[in-house]
């Protein structure tokens, strides 16, 4: 066979554009080692930046190629799948590959200054490498095709981020127990995946995703898949802190440096809650009752729990930075719901909805990371009045925290609103009331944060300037964003309805966009 | 549920012991040492599980002979779990290298690596940190 194929790709001409599946996960890949060999602090970040601005241009290229419903199947090394290993693009991952690279291209001039003040000198190749291994990690969790190939890639981008959380511990100690934490946990979430993958495995004898899909179909539920299910959610619900599993979450935001935070608000989690999305609908078979069962009772009051308990809980808070993580938790807790929703509607919400709260998460991590610049905190009573003296950062902030509570003309509005019919279109109008009302929680915490920064005087001893433009640019392009999204919905909703078409439909029906050299030759 | 199947199915109930043992020791011991052994634990019973999965009955080594001419009677036990299972140690030696080499980072910090004591100290700096705001704030918070 392996004679065969090579035989096939012999006779025929590759282009770039049937690589672009490799490339989304070599640039940056490649680069990671490069860094550390090269071994030059000035070099890094801009290698950092290129790979970055390749990769992004790539997800640009993929979603655009898939827009439209198609799919793309790539062959990794000519071996055809279900042997050898797929990364299969279409609507759903290619808008996450998009958001996963483009919040890391747009970020990296803010991680320059931010790295520079919270990290060690000595350290920057090492931290920037390690940066690049959790966006290839990330990237490649969302692109594969195959089920085995998420865990390797999974295992990547953790291993990198709990070294990257423990880079923070330069400013504060609490840094290396939040990474341990996170490790243990971690690596606990991680195991239990791959436990549920060899169950998968047990049952039907195959690793690609596509056609453990199918051969589910032929034999139905039973006990072995229902326990491959469990312990994927399970392993899952850990690494994108679903509400009673998120203890390391908290900590770990508040602790790892400024950019990492960003990073990982931004994508990190987003990418646990595709994978989740993924098996749920194109693994496993939405119709199983207990899969149904799972989402109807244990999911859906989860997510209200984590909408309601981490919002109230976010009110309370000191620091402005574990604020706005008990604030994720709340809206890991939407995107849930409209994946417990069940429907065609409800998945778009919860992929608009991780998508915009990317973008907003990263305007406020954002702003947090440039008033630490200058004050040296996070910390509430630290930050007063900065909003008077940085009125670009705090304007910024301001307009991410209009699109955290879903005012309309921002992002976090579409999202809402499309998660509110969701519920009507299913009948559950009481849940819809319940997003509203939780929404009036985060109208509490995002005020608490516009009166600090602007209702009281500035404290002595901060440095009273406006943060540098190589941040206020990143953040003024995101807000930016949260506006643009709040009315140009056509981009988010779209990709995202046939991504949910395409997650529901399964790609049986879909046509494939690229004929890959392999499959041109027979 | 008859002997023949408790004793048949012997490795997946070592599983299952291994399994939790790990996971207990991860949660009950409080030495941050003992909590990644006990991660070990808990991935080696996942390394076992895999394996298991691997064996076909009356199969044998899957090694085709020299001279590749594959008899078709012979049954052979499925390669592939081992080879996912050499991915997943290599990861499992990484997390563990990665978790003593914080411990050693937490020990030059704090000077402890008991849970108890760190989070003791941890709560002390909090109450500091809240103290400090209080007062800062009108004494409110």
């Amino acid at each position: 066979m392996a004679s065969e194929t090579t035989h096939d790709v012999a006779h025929t001409a590759m282009t770039l554009i049937d690589q672009l599946p490799v490339l989304q996960i070599l640039i940056p890949l490649v680069a990671a080692p490069l860094l550390v060999l090269l071994g030059t602090k000035r070099l890094s970040w801009a290698i950092t930046f290129i790979a970055s601005v390749l990769a992004f241009a790539v997800s640009i290229a993929l979603l655009w190629l898939v827009k439209d419903g198609g799919f793309i199947s790539y062959e990794l090394g000519g071996w055809a799948p279900p042997l050898g290993i797929e990364y299969r693009v279409d609507a759903a991952n290619a808008f996450v590959l998009l958001l996963i690279s483009g919040i890391s291209t747009v970020i990296l001039p803010f991680a320059y200054t931010s790295v520079r003040a919270e990290i060690a000198e000595r350290h920057h190749t090492l931290f920037y490498s390690c940066y690049l291994l959790c966006l290839t990690g990330l990237l490649g969790v969302v692109i594969t095709g195959d089920a085995f190939n998420v865990f390797v890639f999974l295992e990547i981008s953790s291993l990198s981020t709990y070294a990257l959380i423990a880079t923070g511990a330069g400013k504060n100690k609490r840094a290396l127990t939040a990474a341990y934490d996170y490790l243990v946990m971690g690596t606990i979430g991680a195991t239990f995946f791959v436990i549920g993958l060899g169950f998968l495995y047990m049952a039907t004898g195959t690793l690609n995703m596509a056609d453990i899909a199918e051969r589910i179909a032929d034999q139905g539920a039973n006990r072995t898949i229902q326990a491959a299910f469990a312990f994927i959610i399970v392993g899952m619900g850990l690494k994108a802190a679903i509400y009673p599993l998120h203890l390391w979450l908290p900590n770990a935001y508040t602790y790892a440096p400024s950019a990492v935070t960003v990073f990982l608000a931004a994508t990190a989690t987003k990418a646990a809650i595709y994978v989740i999305l993924r098996f749920s609908f194109s693994v496993f078979q939405p119709e199983f009752m207990f899969e149904t069962l799972t989402f109807e009772y244990l999911v859906l009051p989860l997510a209200l729990l984590a909408m309601f308990a981490a919002s109230f809980i976010a009110i309370f808070q000191t620091d402005l930075k574990r604020l706005l993580a008990y604030s994720s938790l709340a809206q890991i807790g939407y995107m849930l719901l409209g994946i417990a929703l069940m429907n065609e509607t409800g998945i778009t919400a919860a992929i608009v909805h991780l998508f915009n709260h990317g973008i907003t998460k990263a305007v406020l991590f954002m702003g947090v990371g440039a008033i630490v610049l200058r004050t040296g905190s996070s910390f509430l009573y630290r930050i007063q009045g900065m909003g008077r003296v940085m009125p670009v950062t705090a304007a910024a902030m301001v307009v991410g925290g209009l699109s955290l509570i879903g005012v309309p003309g921002t992002a976090g509005f579409i999202s809402k609103w499309v998660l509110v019919q969701g519920a009507l279109e299913k009948g559950w109008w009481p849940i819809a009331v319940l997003i509203v009302l939780s929404s009036l929680l985060a109208v509490i915490y995002v005020w608490r944060m516009v009166e600090i920064l602007y209702l009281s005087s500035p404290v002595v001893g901060a440095d009273k300037r406006e943060a540098p433009l190589t941040m206020t640019i990143p953040m003024v392009i995101m807000a930016g964003a949260c506006v643009y999204f709040g009315f140009a919905t056509d981009i988010t909703i779209g990709a995202s309805t046939t991504a949910a078409q395409g997650l529901l439909g399964g790609t049986t029906g879909m046509i494939e966009v690229i004929e890959t050299a392999t499959q041109a030759g027979h | 549920m008859d002997f023949d199947f408790i004793i048949g199915h012997l490795n997946y109930w070592l599983f299952i012991v291994l399994m939790m043992t790990g996971l207990y020791i991860v949660i009950a011991k409080g030495n941050l040492v003992k909590k990644i052994v006990g991660l070990n634990i808990f991935q080696t019973a996942v390394f076992m599980f895999y394996i298991s999965i691997g064996k076909v009955e009356n199969g044998t080594a899957p090694i085709f002979p020299m001279d590749m001419n594959v008899d078709p009677s012979v049954a052979y036990s499925n390669p592939l779990p081992h080879v996912l299972i050499l991915t997943a140690i290599v990861v499992g030696i990484a997390t563990t290298s990665l978790g003593l080499a914080l411990v050693v980072r937490i020990h030059e910090a704090f000077g402890t690596i008991e849970e108890d004591d760190l989070l003791k100290i941890e709560r002390d700096m909090a109450t500091r940190e809240y103290e400090l705001h209080g007062s800062a704030m009108g004494g409110r918070a």
